[in-house]
């Protein structure tokens, strides 16, 4: 394993030092080694959580800031926070007038978010969540709740933290939160599989010219396993997953997500963006807002996900409200 | 027989060995269907507990009280709330009690259950953990009813566990991460159900070696 690391154990608490030294501007550590705060204030209004495990990044620490997440639980590699690290989120986003929990759909997160809500309710802390379920590769329609939440994550984090810092009520937080979520569709391919650094190998195998069709932010097998085709053949496949699903028609305005797994350089980012601008353009399916980067990625893997949203004035309106965090950007 | 509840670190010493000695094993089965990190996850913990005990005396529902706060609060994942659940439950049933019965363990493992369910959709068939602890909740309730010998009980229970840990390799996982792969979960055991499996064990053995 070729990597840049001392003992692979205690890569969390190390990469959470360095970032914290790094974006001290924008974050600061609370009690808890494992919760993060914003330093934005959110004295008299909603508060935003979010958590999830490390390997992501920049996902979930780099979209604690402005206009985004206010606390976030920081969990292992691979591994969801504790209860304890979403409670003390909870209290470090509290500014008064309750917190949304926005996360993905993964069991262990599911368990430690209900325990978190739970132990903040006997505080007299409100707080009500929303779990993103996107990835239409990760179970059928009808199925719909089983499905992993991926890069429709942060089009959850833009639009509901943008809504907080409107002074909006929770229950509208929450609302244009999980409006963000139904809007969403996602797909994604896998080229090689990811390791973790303390594991030392990939735990599982991606064969050479072959790809994954939506494949799982932690290798979770996909769909099917195909020959790699080029990125125009990519473009077409995600899309037609996709597009159905939700469904986009001609004359829908959307925003188009690209995001890297990790190892996939950013100028094959922009090309398979071109291909699915391509697509979208022929349907007549009119792309308001874009984003091309490593979002939530999965460590060292190969490949990208694709997000389509389909936008109305409310959630345009969202996406274009200011945002300043280590991962997103909005001016 | 009982096992006195003040007697509990010896019962303790030898699950966070158990789980010590097989943190390899554990993260080799979870790397065929999982992510590979299940042993790390379930070793740090158990250690952790290890190491906070030092040198102290505890009781059996103090003690698992105690693992089951560190499991939750510093473990987190998957693992964490489902193990600490699981002590937590299962010492808050019996914390009055000086002298654990084959009747008071019975209810105990049927309190961890009964919490598991709470927080998890998973049944038997399920391929998780709750494939190895529900054989073994039922085989000490009907010894309890028997009125059987709590050593004899306790090798019941071994014998139970093993049995629906193994059970859990013909079955296609419907909950959890493992559940994403369908047929393709077949043919290997539950990393959960294997953990659970060996952790039960230790704490028969260990409760066998302080039986009075």
């Amino acid at each position: 394993m070729q990597r840049i690391l001392n003992n692979p154990d205690n890569i969390t608490d190390e990469m959470l030092e360095g970032f914290m030294r790094v974006h001290a501007d924008i974050v600061e550590p609370t009690d808890n080694p494992r919760a993060i705060r914003a330093k934005t204030s959110t004295k008299g209004r909603v508060g935003v959580v979010t958590g999830g495990g490390s390997g992501h990044k920049p996902a979930f620490i780099g979209f604690c800031g402005e206009g985004m997440c206010d606390a976030v639980a920081v969990g292992e590699i691979c591994s969801s926070p504790t209860a304890k690290a979403f409670l003390d989120a909870f209290t470090a986003a509290d500014g008064g007038k309750g917190v949304a929990c926005l996360y993905g759909n993964y069991s262990g997160d599911n368990m430690n978010v209900k325990m978190a809500v739970k132990m903040a309710k006997k505080m007299g802390l409100t707080v009500k969540t929303v779990c993103c379920n996107d990835d239409v590769a990760s179970a059928p329609l009808a199925e719909r709740e089983k499905r992993r939440g991926i890069a429709g994550e942060i089009i959850m984090y833009k639009c509901g933290g943008a809504m907080a810092s409107t002074g909006a009520d929770l229950d509208e937080v929450i609302r244009v939160a999980q409006k963000a979520v139904d809007h969403s569709r996602s797909a994604g391919v896998g080229l090689t599989p990811c390791t973790l650094p303390a594991v030392g190998h990939p735990n599982f195998e991606i064969k050479e010219g072959t790809m994954e069709v939506g494949v799982g932010p932690h290798g979770e097998p996909g769909m099917e396993v195909c020959k790699l085709e080029s990125a125009a053949g990519i473009a077409k496949r995600l899309t037609d997953i996709i597009l159905p699903d939700y469904p986009f028609e001609e004359g829908d305005e959307v925003s188009v997500l690209i995001n890297g797994m990790g190892a996939t350089p950013l100028n094959e980012q922009y090309v398979l963006y071109n291909e699915v601008a391509k697509i979208l353009d022929a349907k007549k399916i009119h792309i308001y807002k874009s984003y091309v980067g490593n979002y939530l990625t999965s460590m060292d893997m190969m490949g990208a996900s694709l997000t389509i949203t389909k936008l109305d004035d409310e959630l345009k309106k969202m996406l274009d409200m200011p945002a300043y965090t280590m991962g997103f950007h909005e001016r | 027989m009982v096992v006195k509840n003040a007697k509990g670190r010896p019962i303790l010493l030898n699950m966070v060995q158990a789980i010590h000695e097989n943190k390899q094993y554990l993260g080799d089965i979870d790397g065929l269907i999982g992510d590979g990190d299940h042993g790390m996850n379930m070793n740090k913990g158990f250690v952790t507990y290890g190491e906070r005990l030092g040198e102290d005396e505890t009781t059996f529902t103090d003690g698992l009280n105690d693992l089951g706060m560190v499991l939750l609060n510093e473990i987190g994942g998957s693992m964490g709330p489902i193990y600490g659940t699981i002590f937590m439950d299962m010492a808050d049933s019996a914390e009055e009690e000086e002298d654990i019965t084959l009747e008071v363990f019975a209810k105990m493992l049927e309190a961890g259950l009964e919490g598991l369910y709470g927080i998890v959709d998973a049944r038997p068939g399920d391929k998780t953990l709750v494939d190895t602890l529900n054989p073994c909740v039922e085989c000490m309730k009907k010894a309890a009813a028997e009125g059987k010998d709590f050593a004899q009980a306790l090798d019941e229970m071994k014998d139970c566990a093993e049995t629906g840990k193994e059970s859990t390799k013909d079955m296609v996982a419907k909950y959890g991460r493992s559940s994403r792969l369908g047929e393709r979960s077949r043919g290997v055991l539950d990393a959960g159900a294997t953990s659970c499996c060996i952790m039960l064990k230790a704490m028969a053995d260990g409760m066998k070696s302080v039986l009075e």
